[in-house]
């Protein structure tokens, strides 16, 4: 089993280094460079721009260098003093910017993800042991919306609703004076009253494929010869079902971890900036239309291993939970 | 002979043997409709049976005849602004008018009036002037498809209604532009994009997917590592970073086709993995081993043994990969990262919502989220359709 | 070995199944007795509803089927050996889900299926799975019964069972896996052991190793066996009895001699004459089978469901009326008008 997670975290570290190439190349795409950008804004505002001093400055940042030795000098920074750059927008250093963003980004993909399936194991068992009953087919027709509309799309209506109806603004996870204030156990409780709803909504729009999945793994064990066994040997139907078809039934679910925390940041980034959410997402948009390189890089980067680590995390759930493949080594 | 074989004497009986072979053979022949009918017809029986399926295929026939001919479908010109007409809300349409009397479908004429206390702008009906919907009328210039000049539409008011009142089905917008036409506008764009962009990535798709299937071995090993690094990086950032690239002096056109290719950049990868599952599955079957030992080329196996087969898996996939493009350009659009304006797309329609002042006064402009949201489930549905009419025993 | 006690009896059972393309009659007026102690085995090809009619015992159909009529009674023996006392249960009447029905399924009959891959749990050990039903009838705890479970192990010739108790399914043989299984099946000591075709799935060695298995299981434990198979070869190695079945109703029942060395319905003959022999004398001649093919399930032809095929039926006799149920000699009945009435 060691040996097995070990070979998994050897693999992890050229795809990190692949998906840093890959997105440094992304970023040097667009032409010019945020001093250009930022050049082009001051003029239509009517200022005056030196072309002289914005030439120093790009010396000073290195922004005038070959792209690979910018590259070089990036990841350097990055795996030797946790140097993310610098933000030329905000003029502070990138690593002061995004951890904390980070860390909300993910506690809402994994809050979102344990609603999910607190949702939609039971309702899938529930449907696939009583099919073509009424609750059966609610439930599918609950999933279908989960499927059609977007989480950015709810995050609209809602906050639609919240408006007109109750006069709410439901941005943001915190309250005012939570805002920049250092973090205590007032401040998570706060975080947590904002989490809900947009947890929710990234939930529901997964819930409605992982209902669907369980449903028809679940139907595929079923009646399988070691589930009529069972029943031969007198145990009651609720506990052999869960016993054994749902244990099976559920491997999938812990090796889609990874790809499902992907999919959910991906819900996540376009939903916040509808909600003006403390995530990436928002700081991201604008780090890109602003060419702010180590800023959006940074972000993607970041957003990458972290997909990646999660992947490592369900081959080791995976593992842990299919005694087939623990004990293959 | 031994006891046991006297036992099992029986008179022989040619002539009731060759009775019960015979009837045998009558009973089969019923069932033979069923096994020459070919493949697409097979598909067509079974899609037949899913009632949502065939629903929402004629959903989908309908959103796309209006995307096709928009012009035709719209009443007014989608960039027309009008103060007058600013923030409308849907133009209710009658057919029995104050004193009970049954019409041909009409509208009334609004009046707009401030409200005093709240300083909002209301519309009421004047229920004395009616305005009568019109079939095929002639409205406001246009060339289909750069080709074809006509002034036809579907439906709208007599031509002398212009400046008095206006039919608006889903209402106007800030600047007083006509919802509907915006919609209809919008649908030629955003579905055409799903079109286009599953078509692309199906050619890379079906292409890095067969080869890998096919080949198997280190081929196929390298090319399931290049799948797994892509679907790595989130996709929604990985396509915002992507059209942030996209310069923003280019033509409209050229950034509505830059897009589609970054869609296909990531939409490939679930047609690879069909086709290569597809593949693999059929290097076992046995009618390729003995197409193979009759002496056929490679190339003649794959085109006329295997793809036949699997065609219909594609198809299906192909359907279930649109909803996900739709979604992609409405999102990136949606906010300033896609298509921009003037163009119209259902996610450029929807930045307007994003502004909660004028979304809590004019909420019909969600409108064309619940165009985005017929149509990913219309497509879903018939996708759902296709597969299990392609294999039933699929998922 | 046989003895006097009746243990099963199986009166007129039908089970049919609903489907949206007709009803399928699988089980159309089986009447059998099991007794205690005997080894019965069961014989038809595929589809005749052998296995259909296990599963009406155990009252585990599958939906959409499900008894229509007919009886099955359960004599148990209550309390000790010696004590006469025997209780009669209906098991037609039971709920299949209720506890009385499940106490009775892998305590009082077990069930020994066709494939040991599929029918173990994957993700659990056997060591879990065989205490499970210990704990389950015998109401002990997971220790006793763990000790229990090595102690069926070993009956089943399981080696080093005290170690290959804590194994998984995947890590085992399938001989392996197929002695674990009876080791489950055993681990009450029901009285009945239903076997589906317990060897089909294995190669001809193992299958040996396993009949021999349950010959000896069957006298140290003095259970009786159903024996369900398609292999006439086997049901001459191991049974006592033997009905024939055939889309779903019984066509023969008698003993094993009577039915191999005079054996009545053409169905039977026909079966037999199947088989091929080695050192057969008669070369250049074509292997015998029986001709045409089983009768698509919805349309079950009139009169003699085997008539289309039987090369000694009689015209407007054997395609009007179903033929009667004939006692021809003590113990071997037949269902065919050749024999009488």
């Amino acid at each position: 089993m060691l040996a097995y997670i070990g070979r998994r975290v050897l693999i992890m570290i050229p795809t990190l280094i692949l998906i840093s190439i890959v997105t440094f190349a992304i970023l040097q795409l667009p032409p010019g460079d945020y001093l250009t950008s930022y050049a082009a804004q001051l003029r239509a505002m009517g200022e005056q721009v030196d072309d002289e001093a914005l030439e120093s400055l790009r010396e000073r940042y290195g922004m005038g260098q070959p792209v690979y030795i910018q590259y070089g000098k990036w990841m350097w920074g990055i795996i030797t003093r946790g140097d993310w750059g610098q933000s030329m927008e905000w003029q502070r250093p990138v690593s002061e910017l995004i951890w904390e963003k980070l860390g909300l980004t993910v506690a809402l993909a994994v809050f979102s993800m344990l609603i999910s399936w607190l949702i939609a194991i039971p309702m899938g068992v529930y449907s696939a042991t009583h099919q073509y009953s009424l609750p059966d087919y609610l439930m599918s027709t609950f999933s279908f919306l989960g499927v059609g509309v977007p989480a950015f799309l709810w995050a609209l209506i809602i906050m639609y609703f919240a408006q007109s109806q109750l006069g709410l603004n439901v941005g943001g996870l915190f309250s005012e004076k939570y805002l920049n204030a250092p973090w205590s156990w007032d401040k998570v409780w706060d975080m947590f009253k904002h989490l809900w709803i947009p947890a929710l909504i990234v939930a529901i729009e997964n819930t409605a494929g992982e209902l669907r999945t369980t449903r028809a793994n679940l139907l595929d064990e079923v009646n399988k010869p070691y589930v009529e066994l069972a029943r031969a040997k007198g145990l009651s139907e609720g506990r052999l079902i869960w016993k054994y078809p749902v244990r099976v039934a559920l491997n999938p679910f812990f090796s889609t971890v990874g790809w499902s925390l992907a999919n959910r940041i991906s819900s996540i980034t376009l939903m916040s900036i509808v909600l003006s959410l403390q995530t990436t997402g928002p700081m991201q948009l604008r780090a890109l239309t602003s060419q702010d390189m180590y800023l959006a890089g940074a972000v993607l980067l970041l957003l990458s291993a972290l997909t990646v680590i999660g992947t490592l995390i369900s081959d080791i759930l995976l593992a842990w939970v299919d005694p087939r493949i623990r004990l293959e080594g | 002979m031994a006891e046991s074989e006297r036992a099992l004497q029986v008179d022989a009986r040619p002539d009731v043997e060759e009775e019960i072979l015979l009837e045998a053979g009558a009973t089969t022949s019923m069932g033979e409709e069923v096994y020459v009918a070919p493949p697409w017809k097979l598909m067509w029986w079974r899609f037949r049976k899913h009632k949502m399926a065939l629903v929402s295929g004629v959903v989908l026939i309908i959103l796309y005849f209006i995307a096709l001919c928009c012009e035709f479908v719209a009443p007014y010109e989608p960039n027309e602004a009008s103060i007058r007409f600013k923030q409308v809300p849907p133009t209710a349409i009658h057919i029995r008018d104050a004193e009970g009397q049954f019409h041909w479908p009409f509208i009334y004429q609004h009046d707009r009036s401030m409200d005093p206390e709240s300083f909002l702008i209301t519309y009421v009906e004047d229920t004395t002037i009616r305005y009568p919907i019109r079939l095929l009328v002639r409205g406001f210039e246009y060339k289909w498809l750069g080709r074809l000049t006509s002034d036809l539409h579907l439906f709208g008011l007599h031509p002398d209604a212009a400046d008095k009142q206006g039919l608006f089905l889903l209402g106007t917008d800030r600047l007083g532009r006509d919802m509907f036409a915006r919609v209809c506008y919008g649908a030629r764009i955003s579905l055409s994009m799903g079109l286009v962009s599953v078509f692309m990535s199906l050619v890379l798709g079906v292409l890095l997917g067969g080869v890998s299937g096919y080949f198997g071995g280190k081929i196929d090993a390298i090319i399931q590592r290049v799948i797994e690094f892509v679907r790595t990086i989130p996709t929604i950032p990985l396509y915002m970073t992507l059209s942030a690239a996209l310069p923003m002096d280019w033509p409209v056109v050229r950034v509505y086709f830059g897009l589609t290719m970054i869609l296909a950049l990531v939409g490939w990868t679930w047609m690879a993995r069909v086709v290569r599952g597809r593949f693999l599955a059929m290097r076992e079957e046995d009618f390729v081993l003995a197409a193979r030992l009759n002496g056929s080329s490679e190339m003649r196996i794959i085109l006329r043994h295997m793809l036949p087969s699997f065609l219909s898996y594609i198809i299906a996939q192909l359907t279930l990969n649109i909803p996900n493009m739709i979604l992609w350009e409405t999102g990136l659009s949606f906010i300033g990262l896609g298509l921009r304006a003037p163009a119209i797309s259902w996610g450029v329609l929807l930045q307007e919502a994003m502004n909660l002042r004028s979304l809590v006064l004019a909420p019909w402009v969600l409108v064309p989220g619940i165009a985005v949201v017929l149509s990913v489930l219309a497509f879903n549905f018939v996708g759902d359709g296709l597969r299990d009419a392609a294999d039933p025993y699929a998922r | 070995m046989k003895q006097d006690q009746c243990l099963i009896d199986v009166r007129d059972l039908r089970t049919y199944f609903f489907l949206d393309e007709g009803t399928v009659r699988a089980v159309d007026g089986v009447e059998f007795k099991i007794w205690h102690g005997q080894t019965l085995g069961v014989v038809g090809e595929s589809g005749c509803g052998k296995s259909i009619t296990a599963r009406s015992i155990l009252r585990i159909v599958p939906k959409p089927g499900r008894i229509v009529s007919g009886e099955i009674i359960l004599y148990r023996r209550v309390g000790g050996n010696g004590n006469g006392q025997i209780d009669e249960i209906m098991l037609t009447e039971l709920d299949p889900a209720g506890p009385v029905m499940r106490s009775i399924r892998g305590d009082e009959i077990a069930l020994v299926p066709q494939e040991p891959m599929a029918s173990l749990s994957p993700v659990h050990t056997i060591g879990n799975q065989i205490g499970e039903a210990i704990m389950l009838h015998q109401g002990v705890d997971k220790h006793v019964a763990r000790a229990k479970a090595v102690e069926m192990l070993d009956l089943a010739g399981f080696p080093k069972p005290n170690e290959r108790v804590d194994s998984y399914p995947h890590q085992l043989s399938g001989g392996l896996r197929q002695r674990a299984v009876i080791a489950m099946a055993l681990s009450c000591h029901p009285s009945l052991l239903i076997a589906d075709e317990p060897t089909t799935a294995l190669d001809v060695t193992t299958e040996a190793q396993i009949l021999r298995l349950m010959r000896s299981l069957q006298g140290e434990l003095g259970m009786a066996i159903m024996y369900i198979t398609h292999n006439l070869g086997v049901v001459a190695q191991m049974c006592e009895d033997v009905i024939v079945m055939y889309m779903g109703k019984v066509v023969e029942e008698g003993s094993v001699d009577a039915l191999f060395h005079s054996p009545l319905h053409p169905y039977t003959k026909a079966l037999l004459r199947s088989i091929p022999k080695l050192g057969q004398k008669r070369r250049g001649q074509r292997l015998e089978s029986i001709r045409g093919s089983v009768p698509d399930p919805y349309t079950i032809p009139k009169g003699c469901s085997f008539h289309p095929r039987c090369t000694q039926r009689i015209r407007g006799v054997c395609d009007q009326a179903p033929p009667p149920w004939l006692e021809v000699e003590p113990g071997h009945k037949v269902r065919c008008v050749l024999y009488g009435g």
